[in-house]
């Protein structure tokens, strides 16, 4: 299997407050095609770590390598333009755009890449949405529908360009089980037929325990990358 | 960029948040239509008293003044050597004629030029009107009726009887409508006139005029140039004044300068000197104009500054979503930019229809401005240049208004607000 992502000796400081570092040097690599977890306490800074992976924060130390493209360094719209093209997120909170119809949601990263046309881009959501089982309410608005169908409608939009990687920041935090499940299965499906990577953050130890890896983190350093002790009621 | 995209993401913005548009678009849209009615209401006036003065103003004035020279009688006597001394107090003008010599000739050499639309021919002279026991001082004009009405529209200053009625006698006047009421003349009376040399005449009134300008219509009545030659005594090629009409006003100063120089015993005054307290009232009526039409509009711009910012905090959140779907910065500055030149456009358009709506209202509205103005209603102006300045300086003004509140979007850190 292949890296597809690969961070060396990241570190990142904040100054506010107080200087303090947050993460302490991380080596570490992903593989195609994999479930990866990351947990740990909260101020572990995972989610800072996240951030960074994701490419919209810039400012930190050390080298970061996607598809084997060192992304370190580069210009915002170049990293943009990244983003658009190879990388898809679900945020905890679900952050749909409200005026927009859960399709139009779906389609909008698609049409600011332009690899379609817009028949195909509309085709081609309405198939993500009928994946995470939402194409009955493509026409509804987004602040019209429930947490679980926003996250669903979430998932499908970070689908929607096939992008290598797939971040999740804490996707299940603020869903139920049975929600929580369907998130889960989708993502796995994703990985298992799709050969997508998954990284998420996560405190849903059920939930990490269904993956491939899990990163244990603790005070900014890696404590333990190791595949699940436990096994996963999900699963 | 995706234009497309970004206008589909900002109409969906504008029309979603539909009573905040709307209430950002009139502010243009006052401020606009405020521009309109202002612009055309104030160039309408100006307009008006320009063309109430300038009518009978003619471009170039050619006369002869009357100047005591500077050089002394005495000096022309070259025998005086250069260590003698003179003195000469209390020197007095020659007794010249005021009349402009080969005045005729000199018109028809200028009527010939190219940027010379017509002269008239002019003389005039001091006189009293008796009424009763009361002399009432006033002037007679003798004109060259066709060319006064052809260049100085005399024929359209007629409130009773026709100019061309002058033609048809030999002591025949019109009249200024203030002198008439003073005299209790009315068309088909006679009237008595004093010349200073003490000729005395009696004259037909044929008709009544009014320039809307008191000092005129209180003093003066028109005759025909042979009937003022008459009077005086004179030959028929007796002319005290030359009054030019340009095809282009502006070249008048160039001209009457140049005939200056070829001409050292006239005196050449283009209508800008002769005028100068109206053409500095119109700049100062001009200026303030713009001033308060600017400042509607900067206020109008402010208004959308504010509505674009609030629009842009309460939009944090989405901004910060496109950019971690991938849009770019130009992206965001697109989208919001649009929204700012749509309710720019609209509102500009709008406010330039309710402007033309008001200043139509206006330009209908009585107005009670005395027997001696010539007009029953405002005088509004509609020039299509102040709609297109309009339309421009609505669109610059969101342009601008917009800007800056876009450029704050473009800055959102996604992840500062994503994070919480």
């Amino acid at each position: 299997m292949a890296t597809v992502l690969k961070s060396e000796n990241i570190k990142k400081k904040f100054f506010q407050p107080t200087e303090f570092e947050v993460l302490k040097g991380l080596d570490f690599e992903v593989m195609e095609g994999e479930f990866f977890s990351i947990t740990g306490k909260s101020g572990c800074g995972k989610s800072t770590l996240l951030y960074i992976l994701s490419t919209m924060d810039t400012d930190y130390e050390g080298t970061l390598h996607i598809k084997g493209e060192q992304l370190t360094g580069k210009k915002q719209n170049v990293l943009s333009a990244f983003r658009n093209e190879h990388l898809g997120f679900v945020f905890q909170f679900h952050f749909l755009l409200p005026e927009f119809t859960a399709l139009k949601n779906v389609m909008l990263p698609a049409l600011k890449l332009g690899r379609y046309s817009e028949e195909e881009i509309e085709h081609r959501a309405i198939e993500k949405l009928r994946m995470v089982g939402m194409d009955e309410f493509a026409l509804k608005h987004a602040n019209k529908l429930s947490g679980g169908q926003q996250q669903r409608v979430a998932i499908a939009r970070a689908l929607v360009n096939d992008p290598a990687i797939i971040m999740g920041d804490e996707p299940t935090g603020n869903l139920d089980k049975a929600n929580s499940m369907m998130v889960f299965d989708i993502f796995k499906q994703l990985a298992k037929e799709n050969n997508q990577t998954i990284i998420t953050v996560t405190h849903d130890l059920d939930f990490a325990n269904g993956s491939d890896r899990i990163m244990e983190m603790e005070d900014g350093k890696i404590l333990e990358i190791a595949p699940p002790k436990e096994a996963s009621p999900y699963l | 960029m995706n234009w497309k995209l970004a206008f589909n993401i900002a109409v969906t913005h504008l029309l979603t948040k539909k009573k905040q548009s709307i209430v950002a678009m009139l502010g243009v849209t006052f401020g606009i239509s405020m521009f309109i009615i202002m612009i055309s209401f104030m160039t309408g006036v100006n307009e008006f008293t320009e063309d109430m003065a300038m009518d009978n103003t003619p471009h170039i004035h050619i006369y002869k003044p009357l100047e005591i020279k500077d050089e002394k009688i005495i000096e022309a006597n070259r025998s005086i050597g250069e260590d003698d001394w003179y003195v000469v107090t209390h020197q007095k003008p020659k007794n010249e004629l005021s009349k402009i010599k080969n005045g005729l000739t000199l018109m028809q050499r200028l009527e010939r030029m190219p940027e010379v639309k017509g002269v008239a021919p002019q003389l005039s002279t001091q006189v009293f009107y008796n009424n009763g026991p009361v002399k009432i001082p006033g002037n007679i004009y003798g004109i060259d009726v066709q060319r006064q009405a052809e260049l100085f529209s005399l024929d359209k200053k007629m409130d009773v009887g026709d100019l061309n009625d002058l033609l048809k006698g030999s002591d025949v006047i019109i009249m200024g409508k203030g002198l008439a009421k003073t005299m209790g003349v009315h068309v088909g009376d006679r009237v008595n006139a004093t010349t200073p040399e003490g000729g005395n005449i009696n004259l037909k009134v044929v008709g009544i005029f009014s320039f809307g300008i008191a000092s005129m219509d209180q003093t003066q009545s028109y005759a025909k140039l042979a009937t003022v030659q008459k009077m005086m005594l004179k030959d028929p090629s007796y002319v005290t004044d030359l009054n030019v009409k340009m095809k282009d006003v502006n070249k008048a100063k160039a001209l009457a300068q140049s005939l200056a120089n070829q001409d050292g015993d006239l005196k050449f005054e283009d209508w800008e000197a002769a005028n100068q307290s109206l053409l500095a009232g119109t700049q100062i009526r001009n200026i303030m104009t713009f001033v308060v039409c600017f400042t509607l509009l900067v206020v109008a711009g402010f208004g959308i500054y504010n509505i674009m910012n609030m629009n842009i905090i309460n939009k944090m959140k989405d901004i910060a979503i496109l950019k971690a779907t991938g849009f770019q910065g130009s992206d965001v500055t697109g989208i919001f930019m649009l929204q700012s030149v749509m309710i720019g456009i609209a509102g500009a358009f709008l406010g330039l229809f309710i402007g033309f709506f008001f200043s139509f209202l206006l330009s209908r509205t009585p107005f009670p401005a005395g027997e001696f103005f010539r007009i029953d209603t405002f005088p509004v102006n509609f020039n299509p240049v102040h709609y297109i300045i309009g339309i421009f300086f609505g669109f610059l003004t969101t342009l601008f208004a917009g800007w800056f509140p876009s450029r704050k979007a473009a800055k959102v850190d996604p992840v500062a607000i994503i994070r919480g």
